[in-house]
């Protein structure tokens, strides 16, 4: 109880505040060497130091008090505050799709607690009703929260619970199912479920916000309307991730779960396809279809999930002057496959060659991948190439180095058995390897150059 | 009083109304007012002044500061709607709901020179600008605030879309500060370092655009307790802050580089914002009309509280009208029949003789619900007409059958107005808030000012709400002994300059200019380094650089530390200073000329004292031939007269009197 009163405070500042008997959310005033101050106590971020008190004063504003400077405190009243999201009840309507949200613990809608500033997740239908009322006249609506973890937590154990989660859910008739999910690995996800759940009669669709919805500029509304619009009313029947298409609060796009990736650190359009066109774009009112193949929605309820995965699986980006000796303690340590994020076509240094034949020998399966990202592993160019294909590592395409990572992981989750593994990596189960590259499907334009300008004044991107 | 009573009833005359209850009101021009008129409405008045800083960088990313495009120079166009977020108790506040109600399609113009990703909120804040918190603080420790000990960077929504990521990173730096006016101290509640906004472009329809070459320059907003109980006063503080941030030097000068938020509450009224104001002469002319049109809200409140019964029930009544069977022909009408905009009359029981009662000078209580349609339901002015129109628009018949049409009474009042469908129940909705407000007295709000003086609704105010901490940013701690250096190389308080000139015998017409343009430690230097005499440097800096500034342009950037150079020339030449007045017109329009041409430039030529004085008795001599008066001092100034132009510059003219009539 003494614990929660002095919410975060620690050390000096915790014994100033037993010192003087003043509470967190007590209304405090302070004397110190820099004249007076009123306000209420917040808690203190655990990260923060040691030596500040913070306040929110009548304005609203929050300041820090240094403690050495204190020469008196009084606690002349007490209010804690306690927030909830309103919950309305979601509306169910009929004649709308009805669609299930599933909680990854990534916050696509959420609101804040004014005072200390943290995020309070707004995730049952109800919840979602308050903060995003909209949704309702899109679908009915249910949720469940899987687990929570923030999006780089994420792993082969959520990915399996996932994958059985929406294989219960489209056995009992779901119509479109959407993944709230934190958005940095949102690419590994949108790979892991393509492989686990296959053949499902409904869209599969992972949405997550680069802006947090406290902010009213957010991306967060607008994403989860285009998710669930997808999800309820699309003839698409993918894994696919719906994200932003410009910055702009415009439109979105989904996009393959095997051929997105997260692009920018910070921007909201940061999803992009690699090497392809998205699948479609997708506005509050339809869906657009850029791709002409690809796999539709049924009325059946038969979907194929297997929930397999090795952790036995690593990834080694290549740079120049790389040791052996990284590729040895990984086979020491026991990993049985490793995707090589090569340069140029697929490239590594010589030197690397008798660790490369030594883990051959002990039966690691190894793959090449770009870290150009864009092109083909084309290893048969130079001699560089046929020698390390005559070392055992096996070209991926033009698989995206975490996409092979996740099907390398997911393979090897089936079986041992190198040919077996190199048949399943080399079948593309959704485009994560394509016979050909299209003309548009590498477009990273040169910002400076007069006929970019020209096209980015004219469109809102 | 021996007036006929004529008993029949007397046709309603709108603009007898606006007169009668501009009397009711009391009234008076600014220029009649007197102290006890404010103290009859209870004026009362606060401030918020902003402040941009002169720093080479913005507050949170590394663009340029100060560098500004025309509207059309621009490289890219993004666009974002503004979603208003929840509040603590789970409610949208006012504004929120008002600016969602706009469903506004806001467009940002970005200038890659001026703007990177963080302004347009695709990239987190970088650390705070140094130099710009240095240059707050010293302004912070000016106006005698209490320093915080860690700055707290905080999220202030604004959902007018001014700031592209729907709010603006702001901190406070001190708390509880002062500032002394002639005669009282006025109390200053806080002072913050803040991101400036983006500049509007235009606002049509349901498209907003903005630039965003200032958004997210360093600027500070100091703001006052409300304390200031006349327009003077509120002029008065708002002079004394203006010169206080100018007297550090760290701050920018220029159109829109100072704004100030005025707050103007009447005694039963409410806090309004007049927000941006620039120019601060304006300030007395815009409170003052404030004031009163507050004070007539409170008079149009007690009328309809008089006659309507129960004012919770009250609402309007409208239906929508068929062009062809009235005669409107007014041409935003019939403009707004091209694009297919649907018209609507709206009855508003028991308002007749509200809609023309006065507000502001020419102004009347229908401004405010048409002003509000504009806002709020995005219909562009002119967008209604009504039966109380000073001027009417369309002719009278068309109200007596829309009464019809409406069942209306004897004592109502009706409006027409024209929109795109889409608006309609927003526009009604509006109509209908902005008169049940009227029961209430005077609406929480900020308006915008026009030169006249006189304002129009802008936005709802802001609920306290919006103020949340920013995730993004660490605390800032604020240490002993920076703040300690800091306060050592302050420039001397404002207060003490004013005191200073008035010791030196500078005339007080002169302050203001000093003040406006910091150039009390150039005559400070001037007269501490080079021994001027105080009263010719204050009189020849308040008066005479400032007619030049006025009346004449420079070839190149004049820098007011040319004047400096300009005595210290004169002093080291030993030439008489009264030739500053000749050079300065010149220095000031070819600032690199150097001092000799210039006196080569207005034909100067040093002569010796004891020449020019030898003419004088060939002078009286001649004078005394052409003689035309009597009086010596005639003579005398004749004589000075025909030496001038030699003497100036070298024979002072006190000497040179002197000796005409010692010869
Ligand atoms: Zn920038």
């Amino acid at each position: 109880m003494s614990e929660d009163i002095f919410q975060g405070y620690k050390n000096k500042a915790l014994e100033v505040l037993k010192k003087y008997n003043v509470r967190v959310w007590g209304q405090a005033s302070i004397e110190t060497t820099r004249g007076n101050f009123e306000g209420t106590v917040l808690p203190r971020s655990e990260n923060d130091d040691d030596i500040h008190i913070v306040l929110k004063i009548i304005t609203g504003y929050n300041i820090g008090i240094d403690i050495g400077t204190i020469t008196n405190m009084k606690e002349t009243g007490y209010k804690k505050a306690n927030y909830k999201i309103p919950e309305k009840e979601f509306p169910t309507t009929p004649g709308l799709p009805s669609v299930k949200l599933f909680g990854t613990g990534g916050t696509i809608a959420s609101r804040l607690d004014y005072r200390t500033g943290a995020v309070i997740p707004a995730f049952s239908p109800g919840e979602l009703y308050g903060a995003v009322p909209e949704l309702a006249d899109i679908c009915n609506l249910t949720t469940e929260k899987v687990f929570a973890v923030f999006s780089e937590n994420m792993g082969p154990k959520q990915y399996i619970s996932l994958a059985k989660a929406i294989g219960e859910e489209i056995k009992n008739g779901i119509d479109g199912i959407v993944i709230g999910h934190g958005t940095d690995t949102l690419h590994h996800t949108g790979a892991a479920l393509t492989f686990m759940v296959q053949n499902s009669p409904v869209p599969i669709v992972l949405v997550g916000s680069q802006r947090s919805s406290d902010r009213p500029s957010s991306d967060a509304a607008l994403n989860l309307m285009h998710a669930m619009k997808t999800a309820g009313h699309s003839d698409i029947a993918e894994v696919m991730v719906c994200m932003f298409g410009p910055t702009s609060d415009d439109y979105g796009l989904l996009h393959k779960g095997t051929r997105v990736r997260k692009m920018h650190s910070s921007y909201r359009s940061t999803f992009r396809t690699i090497g392809d066109t998205p699948l479609a774009t997708v506005n509050r009112d339809k869906i657009t279809p850029i791709k002409k193949d690809y796999k539709q929605r049924r009325n059946d309820r038969n979907v194929d999930i297997l929930p397999y995965f090795s952790d036995k699986v690593t990834m080694l980006y290549y740079y120049p002057g790389m040791k052996p000796d990284t590729i040895d303690a990984l086979v020491d340590n026991g990993y049985k496959g490793i995707v090589f994020v090569g340069t140029g076509l697929g490239h590594v240094n010589k030197e690397l060659y008798p660790a490369i034949e030594r883990a051959t020998k002990k039966g690691v399966v190894m793959y090449m991948t770009l870290q150009t990202l864009w092109g083909y592993v084309h290893m048969f160019v130079y001699d560089t190439g046929r020698d390390m294909m005559a070392r055992g590592i096996i070209p991926a395409g033009n698989m995206l180095p975490e996409v092979a990572f996740i099907k390398l992981g997911w393979a090897m989750g089936q079986t041992e058995d190198p040919e077996e593994i190199k048949k399943i990596m080399l079948t593309p189960i959704n485009d994560e390897i394509t016979k050909r590259e299209p003309y548009n499907g590498y477009l990273v334009y040169q910002g400076g150059v007069p006929e970019v300008e020209d096209f980015i004044k004219k469109f809102r991107k | 009083m021996k007036k006929n009573k004529s008993p029949e009833i007397t046709k309603f005359s709108p603009k007898k109304n606006y007169e009668l209850t501009q009397k009711e009101v009391g009234y008076i021009p600014r220029k009649k007012a007197k102290k006890a008129d404010y103290e009859r409405i209870g004026f009362m008045s606060g401030l918020e002044v902003h402040q941009q800083l002169k720093t080479k960088e913005k507050l949170f990313c590394h663009c340029p500061a100060g560098v500004f495009h025309s509207h059309d120079d621009f490289n890219a166009e993004i666009i974002r709607h503004m979603r208003p977020t929840l509040s603590e108790l789970g409610e949208y506040d006012g504004t929120a709901l008002m600016e969602y109600k706009t469903r506004k399609e806001i467009i940002y113009r970005i200038n890659n020179q001026t703007a990177c990703t963080y302004e347009i909120d695709d990239t987190p804040p970088f650390k705070i600008n140094q130099e710009a918190l240095e240059y707050a603080l010293e302004i912070s420790l000016l106006s005698k605030f209490n320093i915080v000990g860690e700055v707290h960077i905080t999220r202030k929504q604004y959902l007018d879309g001014s700031i592209p990521a729907g709010f603006q990173r702001t901190a406070i730096l001190g708390v509880e500060g002062e500032i002394p006016l002639k005669n009282k101290k006025v109390r200053l509640i806080q002072l913050s370092i803040e991101e400036d906004s983006s500049r509007e472009i235009s606002d049509i329809g349901h498209t907003r655009v903005y630039k965003t070459d200032r958004l997210g320059m360093p600027l500070i907003e100091t703001v006052t307790y409300p304390e200031m109980y006349t327009p003077d006063e509120l002029k008065e503080a708002a002079e004394y802050i203006r010169f206080l941030n100018r007297s550090t030097g760290r701050v920018r000068v220029g159109s829109g580089a100072g704004r100030e938020d005025v707050n103007v509450s009447c005694k039963g009224g409410t806090r309004v914002e007049i927000k941006g104001v620039s120019y601060n002469k304006l300030i007395p002319e815009l409170s003052h009309i404030e004031g009163f049109r507050q004070w007539a809200l409170l008079n149009i409140k007690r009328k309809l509280n008089d006659n309507v019964k129960d004012p919770t029930i009250w609402k309007i009544q409208h239906k929508e009208i068929d062009y062809r069977d009235f005669d409107l022909k007014y041409e935003p009408i019939t403009n707004g029949l091209i694009d297919k905009y649907r018209i609507l009359a709206v009855n508003l029981p028991d308002f007749k003789g509200i809609l023309s009662h006065f507000t502001q000078p020419g102004k009347i209580f229908a401004n405010e619900i048409s002003d509000r349609l504009k806002v709020i339901a995005c219909i562009e002015k002119p967008n209604m007409v009504h039966s109380e129109e000073l001027e009417p628009k369309i002719i009278e018949e068309n109200f007596t059958k829309i009464k019809e049409l409406l069942n209306a009474k004897e004592n109502d009042a009706q409006i027409i107005f024209w929109a795109p469908e889409a608006d309609i129940p927003t526009a009604l909705e509006t109509i209908e808030e902005r008169c049940k407000m009227a029961f209430e007295g005077v609406p929480q709000e900020t308006r915008k000012s026009f030169l006249d003086g006189t304002t129009i609704f802008e936005r709802v105010l802001p609920g306290a709400d919006r103020m949340y901490p920013d995730t993004d940013s660490a605390p800032i701690p604020l240490e002993n002994n920076y703040i300690d250096e800091l306060s050592k190389s302050l420039p001397s308080e404002v207060i003490d300059r004013y005191n200073q000139l008035n010791k030196w015998g500078i005339p007080e017409d002169t302050y203001t200019y000093i003040f406006r343009n910091n150039l009390f430690p150039l005559i400070e230097k001037i007269i501490k380094t080079l021994k001027i005499n105080p009263k010719f440097i204050g009189t020849f800096i308040g008066h005479k650089l400032k007619f030049i500034e006025g009346h004449y342009t420079s070839a190149d950037k004049f820098e007011y530390s040319k004047i400096y150079d300009l005595f210290k020339y004169l002093t080291d030449s030993k030439l008489d200073i009264q030739l500053s007045k000749k050079i300065l017109p010149v220095v000031f329009q070819y600032p690199k000329m150097d001092f000799d041409s210039i006196l080569t430039s207005i034909n100067f030529k040093s002569v010796p004292k004891e020449e020019i004085l030898s003419k004088i008795p060939f002078l009286k001599q001649k004078y005394s031939e052409i003689k035309t008066s009597k009086d010596d001092k005639v003579a005398k100034n004749w004589i000075m007269g025909e030496l001038q132009k030699t003497a100036i510059g070298n024979i002072p003219p006190d000497q040179l009197a002197q000796a005409i009539v010692q010869n």
